[in-house]
Order: structure tokens, then C-alpha cells, then sequence
């Protein structure tokens, strides 16, 4: 009540404030000097790419880690996090999007994780009283006796909330809360936020989307490559600028694009439908066409259905129905290891959990897709010579630095990591590439040398498909470029560099592509006719 | 302040070699403080077990003798831990392993001494790899955990033998001890020098070569590497994870069978219940002390078959009851087992209060 009385009031004290904050992660600055503040009685949205640093700042909020600079003020006095115990015990709360819940203990059990002061033998029923109560004021109806496994995710998310509140959190972050909820989960979530902020919560609210951020928010903070781009009340913008913000405009990166005219369709996607990993419809009809000598770059905002069409490519992830054509040969249905005998070579943004076997030597993961193929495969038997030559190659040729060919990958530095990663897939002159995130975490010259190494391939005759969020990437790589949102093209920009950012933007939030988006749609196919 | 373990990246041969001599160095201390609160001189009783292990060229082919199972049984685990399959029914592959050979012996008897042999280790390599390919088999079409499988399978190979020794199989003039007749001669594997040793040995030796290779050079090996390391990576690299397992399983069940049969024919010369001794439980120790590598595992099964050698010492010639034993033996188990722990880990300690207020700086 007091945080509405004196909202916008301008001298009012914040209920957290960070300043100047800083942390680098071994070479990567993740927030370089942010302001950030909560209000009482408001929704503070933290919007921004993926890697923008949204969950690296909550999380030093949160004592997850420590800033190397910068100081963070709760009501006025300056606090230092070691751990989420300091920072709850300022009243300060965060439901992570992975809920941190005891799966198989009852809701009511889960209230007192980590409360000190609960006594040896739990008072089970002041305990039931207190969520009774807590449930009651904020519109959160969860059986207390319940197992937490048996709950929906909406419904875990609400005991996630309510663990916060019986922790008497003042300030509530809420990482991606609507990420894993259906729209009318969403809606009543939203309920909830907007009683928290009545009786005098501050909410942070993580988020890239951007319709929820315009309805739900009374401010949003932009991030931008670690940098806070802007803090404005959603009353005074709208979701092209916030965009526009998301994105920015970079300076271009030195990277030479030679005019090359596309040649023969080599990957063909027919009207595809595929599943995400919770069994929800990911991929929504989906068509495609990738020609050799050029990029095709996918931008949207995470979560629309990158990853999943990614790996229903390269044969990771089955359809549910429409075609899949590589090199004029079906392949719905082929298994991963016809993919890459068609040499469709897939590079995940997901390096070490998926690219990598990180505990194997440089050797063990350059062969990854080699080993059972001459020269290195010698009968049933491997041949560590050769193999160690072909390591050898891939080293020297993409300039990955490491102390021995027998150091186990996991050792290497995200950039050597992804350069190892490129080089073994873009090693033996691949007809198909498609490749996620290339650059993430990578410092300028690594991104430089990684941008430079798809668009050699490209003259070399590949065909690569590119998903990223960082729109200048896609603009200076791309010949044509989809948005996808929510698993479908929103539309095919066939000059790319000449449209507005703004309406891309717009496009990623859903709207349909404007005058110059040239098959407006969700159909990516060239007009084969046009193109020779 | 407050005690932090921190991951090693890689633990360094100064820092693997202290913290075992240290590890071991520890169990023999408070093993010690045990063992003389049992009334009995800790340097007599460790003397007892190296004189009884070690002393003698009799001592050591007994200690062979001991070490011999568990070290083809490792063998076998360690090939489903490599590919992080966790295969704890190695006892029971075993017992089965032994039980088809002696059905051989029973209903096929063969005067040919190496027509016999390999018929029973035919018998004992299906019989055990079919009762680990179960598992496999469920771990593949449904994700049954193994875990759970293997350990019930031991159960029920246990009980199966017990029916057939104390049932149908017994010998008439056992004196009603749960026990086939001894076996015939030509079903026997021949001991080796003088000693209790028997040509498992060589099939030992043999297995261990066997192994590197398959391990280190094979596509096989490699393949399973990779799944061990990381099964997504196996996946995207176009391996088939799931027709892997009942292959590995099943090889896995396979060695273990073998060396029920040898335990049977080469030492016992007849089945009887509770033979095993538990040696497929303690080889799963011996695979994990030995880093999941075979050659080395050699030398594991023989310090670990000196550790029972010298536990019976201890009950016959110091009059210690058999739990005693057991105790000390645990004891250094534990002690060399947690070692493992700070090989990987670094402890730290921080010094730094908690949540304490800090004075603004001059930049308000």
C-alpha cells in the first residue's frame, strides 16, 4: 500500500538498488557497470538476448555470486551476498525457472528449506496455518499436503512463489516465470504478481517477451551485451523500440561477404511438425529450402523452436509428420548417422553438453564422427595414428591453442572449445552445415575468425543454415533470413540488410512481415524459378 | 567460516600418490586404535596379515587363489561402468555361470578333457550373459533401471542354485550338505604348480589383454567411451545407444559366468551353495579402485585377495571373531575410497563473515 502511495514520487527509496555493477566470467564480461532498481508495488521487467546478463545480475542479487564491482543497497544500507541465505534474509526472493523444490516431499515440507529457525520437530500445523494464510492473501490455492511431484508445472511454480513469501521476500525475481506455463497458467500467474505488488512486493520479472513485458510491467530495464541499455516505464515505449533496444545496432563487424549465387537445393523441409522435449508442439508446420552457397539465417527470440528444428535436421529429434529431403533422398525417419553420412553436419550452441564428450582427449573428440571410416577406423579397430594426424589438421587449420592433443576437452577455453567444434565439422568440406549460436561467449576475434570460417564454407559450396539471437550477426552472414516465432516462419526477408530492424523486430514478436518481407508466411522456400 | 569442497580439474600424480599412501597410511592408524580395543597388538595383527598374505610361496599362490575371481569379475563390471551402466548383478551372472556348467557336467558328461571344459565354459559365458542381457534388454526397450534388475537377478539366481543344490543335484553322500557330487575328472581345470592356483590364470591374463585392446583400440570401445562420457554426444554422433547396452550387458554377464565356472571347476571341483564368496560385490570395488582400468585391476584383485587372506589370519591365529575382521577390512576400504574424494576435490576454507553491512562508499 505504501509503495503505491508513493510510486513515481521520485525521491522514494527503492526497495533494492544495485549500482555499478560488474562481473566478468573468465575473460566474458556477463554486466558491465548496471544500475538496476526495484520500487515497491512495482513489476521491474528485465528484458534482453540470451547472454545479455538478465540471470548473471538477478543471480548476484540473489548471492548466487559476487559482482567484482559495484554495491547493492537494500532499503538505503549497503549488503554484501555470500550466499541466497544473506539475500533472503534481506528479503530478498527468486524463483529460478528450474524451481529449486524437494520433488518428493509435500508442499509444506518445502516451505521450511533453508528457514533456520525451524525448530528440531516441525509444528506442522503453524506451518499449514501460515500457507493457509500466505495462499489466502495472494490468491495461491495449493493442497499443502500435496507431494510437489505430483503438481502441474504452474502449480509447482506456485509453491516456488509461496516458499518466497513464507520467507517474508520483499522483492520477488521471477526468472522466465511464463516460460514453462500455458497461456492460462500465465494468466493467473499474472494475477498473483499483481497482488504481490498491491500489498507492496517489488517484482523483477526476467523475461523476452515482449507482449507480456508491455502488459505486466511498470518498467523495463533493457541489457544489452551486458550493458543496461536503458531503463524506461512501459507507458512511454513501445515493443518496436524495446526491440530496437534488444538488439541495438552494433558496430559492423569487419567481416567480407564476396556475391556468390546460390546453387542446387540440397536440404528440403516439407511442411514439418516436430515436439519439444515436454511433448508440446514445437515445430508447427515448418518448410523449408537450403540451397548450397548460402546462408540462411533464422532469427527469434529463444524458445520459438530454434533448438528443436535444429536437431529435426540433422535427425537428433523425429517428426511427427511432413518430409525432410537431403541431397534428393528422404530422410524423415533416417537415423543421426545417415544424416552425417549425407554430410549434414550439425554444431549446437550446446558445445560441451552435446558437441563434446568433455572428459575424452582432443584425439577421442576429433574422430567423434569419423571413427568408423577409413583412414581412421581400420576394421573394427581404431587407428590412434591417423587419428592423431586428423586432430593434428584440425588444430593447425582452425588455430585451436592446446597444450597437447591429449588434454582432455574439458579443459579448453570456450573459445578453443568452439573453434575445436567448428573445425571438426567444417573439416571435411560438409554440403549441409547448420549451425546454432556460433558465436556465443566468444570474444571479438574468436567471433571474427568463427564468422569468417561459415562464410569460407559458404564459397566453398556449403549450404548453412544459421540460427542466432544477435541480429547484426545474422544480418552481416545472412543471403536470406526467416524469423521464426513459435514454430513457424513469420516470413522470409530475401535482402535482409534492407529492411528496417524495426520490422524484423516486430516480426520476432509475433507480427507479420511487412511491405518488404518478399513470401510473407511461414513458407521459406526460394522461388526456384528466379534463382539459377 | 565455512568448509568448501572444491572440483580439481585434474589431480595432479604427486597429489594421487600422497593422498593414497596417506588414505592407506589412515586405515592402518585407526584400524589400529580398533584392533587394540579389541585386546589385540595392531602390529602383531597387521603382521599376522602380511605374514599370512605374503609370507610364503604358498601364502602368495593362496592369495592368487583369492584374487583370481575377482579380478575377471571387475573385468566384467568394469566394462558396463565404463559406459556408466551399472551392472552390480555380477554375483548372480556368476552363480548362474556355475550352475550351467555343472548341468553339463550332470547331463553331458564328456571324457574329453577340453571337449568338457569348453562345453561347461560355453554354457557358463550364455547362461551369464544372458542373465545380464536381461537387464540390458530392459534398460533398452523400457528404461528399467539396472541397477534395481541386476540386483534382484542376483537373488534369483542365488535361490535358483540353492533349489539345485540342496534339491534335485545333491550329492546322496554329502552328509546332507548342500552339494553336488564332485565333479569328474575331465570337467576339472588342471591346477598349476603344486599350488591351489588353476589354469583360470591364463584366461585371466588373457581377458586383461583382452580388454585393453577392446577398450583402447577397438570402435567398440570407443563407442561405449563416448557413451560413458557423455551419452549425448554419443547420440548426435550417430551412435546407437540403446542396441549398445544389451551388447555390453551381456558381454559384461558373459565374463562374470565365466568366472563362476572357473571358481567351480578349477577350485571347488563341485557346486555348492554360497561358493562365491561375495567376490561380485567386491569386485565392483576393485573396478573402482583400479579407475576403471584393466591392467591395473590385477593389482587390486591381488591386494584386495591379501585383505581376505589376512582376514581369515586374523580369526584363526588371533582368535578375532569373523565381524572383526570384516571391520578392518572395512575400514581400509573406506579410508582408501574417501582418499578418492580429495584426489578430486580440494577443501577450502573461507574466513570471510557473512552478510555483513559495509559502510557506503564516497560515490553516494
Amino acid at each position: 500500500m505504501v509503495g503505491l502511495k508513493f510510486r513515481g514520487g521520485g525521491d522514494v527509496l527503492p526497495l533494492v538498488e544495485m549500482r555499478g555493477v560488474t562481473k566478468r566470467f573468465s575473460g566474458v564480461t556477463a554486466n558491465d557497470d548496471v544500475n538496476f532498481s526495484v520500487e515497491a508495488g512495482e513489476v521491474h521487467a528485465l528484458l534482453g538476448e540470451n547472454g545479455a546478463g538478465k540471470s548473471t545480475l538477478m543471480n548476484i542479487l540473489y548471492g548466487l555470486y559476487r559482482p567484482d564491482r559495484g554495491h547493492i543497497f537494500v532499503g538505503g544500507q549497503e549488503r554484501a551476498f555470500l550466499s541466497p541465505r544473506d539475500a533472503i534474509a534481506c528479503g530478498i526472493g527468486m524463483v529460478h525457472q528450474h524451481f529449486m523444490l524437494v520433488q518428493t516431499h509435500t508442499v509444506w515440507e518445502n516451505m521450511i528449506l533453508g528457514v533456520r529457525e525451524t525448530p528440531f520437530i516441525l509444528p506442522r500445523k503453524k506451518i499449514q496455518d501460515r500457507i493457509a494464510q500466505i495462499s489466502e492473501q495472494y490468491g495461491l490455492q495449493i493442497d499443502p499436503t500435496a507431494a510437489v511431484w505430483q503438481l502441474s508445472t504452474g502449480e509447482q511454480q506456485r509453491v516456488a512463489l509461496l516458499q518466497m513469501l513464507y520467507r517474508n521476500a520483499k522483492v520477488l525475481i521471477l526468472d522466465e516465470p511464463t516460460a514453462v506455463l500455458t497461456p492460462q497458467e500465465s494468466a493467473r500467474l499474472f494475477q498473483t504478481i499483481r497482488r504481490m505488488t498491491r500489498e507492496g512486493h517489488g517484482v523483477v520479472f526476467i523475461s523476452h517477451k515482449l507482449k507480456e513485458v508491455m502488459s505486466e510491467a511498470n518498467r523495463v530495464t533493457v541489457l544489452r551485451g551486458g550493458q543496461n541499455a536503458g531503463t524506461v516505464a512501459t507507458a512511454r515505449t513501445t515493443e518496436e523500440a524495446l526491440a530496437e533496444m534488444m538488439v541495438g545496432r552494433k558496430r559492423a563487424l569487419d567481416v567480407e561477404r564476396k556475391p556468390v549465387s546460390p546453387g542446387e537445393s540440397v536440404l528440403e523441409a516439407d511442411d514439418i511438425h516436430v515436439l519439444g522435449d515436454r511433448g508440446l508442439e514445437t515445430i508447427a508446420g515448418l518448410s523449408l529450402d537450403l540451397r548450397s552457397r548460402e546462408i540462411l539465417g533464422i532469427a527469434g527470440v529463444a524458445g520459438n523452436g530454434q533448438r528443436e528444428l535444429c536437431e529435426a535436421l540433422s535427425g537428433l529429434r523425429p517428426l511427427v509428420s511432413g518430409r525432410i529431403i537431403v541431397n534428393g533422398k528422404r530422410m524423415d525417419g533416417a537415423q543421426p548417422r545417415k544424416f552425417i553420412d549425407e554430410r549434414v553436419h550439425y554444431i549446437p550452441s550446446d558445445r560441451k553438453g552435446t558437441g563434446m564428450a568433455s572428459g575424452m582427449d582432443i584425439v577421442g573428440n576429433s574422430i567423434l564422427k569419423k571413427y568408423w571410416s577409413k583412414p581412421v577406423a581400420r576394421g573394427a579397430f581404431i587407428d590412434w595414428n591417423s587419428s592423431a594426424d586428423y586432430a593434428e589438421d584440425i588444430v593447425e587449420n582452425f588455430g585451436v591453442s592446446v597444450p597437447s592433443l591429449s588434454t582432455p576437452v574439458r579443459n579448453l577455453s570456450g573459445g578453443n572449445l568452439q573453434k575445436l567444434l567448428m573445425g571438426r565439422e567444417l573439416s571435411d568440406s560438409p554440403k549441409t552445415v547448420i549451425v546454432m549460436h556460433p558465436t556465443w561467449g566468444l570474444d571479438v576475434s574468436a567471433t571474427r575468425y568463427v564468422r569468417n570460417q561459415l562464410l569460407a564454407r559458404r564459397e566453398g559450396g556449403a549450404a548453412i543454415l544459421l540460427v542466432s539471437e544477435d541480429l547484426d550477426e545474422l544480418l552481416a552472414l545472412s543471403d536470406r533470413l526467416a524469423v521464426i516465432f513459435k514454430g513457424k516462419f513469420m516470413g522470409v526477408l530475401d535482402d535482409p540488410s534492407s529492411v528496417p530492424i524495426e520490422e524484423i523486430g516486430l516480426m520476432m514478436a509475433g507480427g507479420q512481415g511487412g511491405s518488404r518481407a518478399a513470401s510473407a508466411g511461414d513458407d521459406a522456400r526460394a522461388d526456384k524459378g528466379a534463382s539459377s | 567460516m565455512r568448509l568448501r569442497a572444491e572440483k580439481r580439474i585434474d589431480a595432479g600424480a604427486w597429489t594421487t600418490f600422497v593422498s593414497t599412501v596417506l588414505s592407506v597410511l589412515l586405515a592402518f592408524t585407526v584400524g589400529g586404535v580398533f584392533l587394540y580395543l579389541q585386546g589385540v597388538s595392531p602390529f602383531e595383527a597387521y603382521f599376522t596379515i602380511l605374514k599370512s598374505a605374503f609370507g610364503s610361496g604358498y601364502d602368495l599362490s593362496e592369495t592368487a587363489v583369492k584374487a583370481l575371481p575377482l579380478a575377471i569379475v571387475s573385468l566384467a563390471v568394469m566394462l558396463c561402468f565404463t559406459m556408466l551402466v551399472w551392472n552390480i548383478g555380477a554375483e548372480g551372472q556368476a552363480l548362474v555361470g556355475a550352475l550351467a556348467a555343472a548341468a553339463m557336467v550332470r547331463y553331458f558328461p564328456l571324457e574329453s578333457k577340453p571337449a568338457m571344459l569348453s562345453l561347461m565354459a560355453a554354457a557358463a559365458i550364455a547362461a551369464g550373459g544372458v542373465w545380464a542381457g536381461i537387464a540390458g534388454l530392459l534398460k533398452a526397450k523400457w528404461n528399467v533401471n539396472e541397477i534395481i534388475t541386476t540386483l534382484m537377478m542376483n537373488y534369483i539366481g542365488m535361490r535358483l542354485l540353492e533349489y539345485f543344490v540342496y534339491g534335485p543335484w545333491r550329492d546322496p553322500s554329502s552328509l546332507g550338505f548342500p552339494m553336488t557330487a564332485r565333479f569328474i575328472d575331465s570337467a576339472r581345470l588342471p591346477s598349476l604348480w603344486g599350488t591351489r592356483i588353476h589354469m583360470g590364470i591364463y584366461a585371466l591374463l588373457l581377458l586383461t589383454v583382452v580388454m585393453e585392446v577392446l577398450l583402447k583400440r577397438t570402435r567398440f570401445g570407443y563407442e561405449i567411451r563416448v557413451m560413458g562420457d557423455n551419452a549425448q554426444a554419443a547420440r548426435y554422433a550417430g551412435m546407437n545407444y540403446v542396441k549398445r547396452i544389451v551388447g555390453v550387458m551381456f558381454l559384461s554377464g558373459a565374463i562374470a559366468g565365466f568366472a563362476g565356472m572357473c571358481e567351480v571347476s578349477g577350485l571347488q571341483g563341485r557346486l555348492q551353495s554360497g561358493f562365491s564368496a561375495h567376490y561380485g560385490y567386491t569386485a565392483i570395488i576393485v573396478a573402482w579402485l583400479s579407475h576403471l582400468k584393466p591392467s591395473l585391476s590385477l593389482i587390486i584383485a591381488f591386494l584386495m585377495g591379501a585383505l581376505l587372506v589376512g582376514g581369515e589370519a586374523l580369526q584363526i591365529g588371533m582368535g578375532l571373531p569373523v565381524a572383526s575382521a570384516s571391520i578392518l577390512q572395512g575400514l581400509i576400504l573406506f579410508f582408501v575410497l574417501g582418499g578418492e574424494f580429495f584426489k578430486n576435490y580440494r577443501i577450502r576454507l573461507d574466513f570471510e563473515p557473512r552478510g555483513h553491512t559495509r559502510r557506503p562508499r564516497g560515490d553516494i
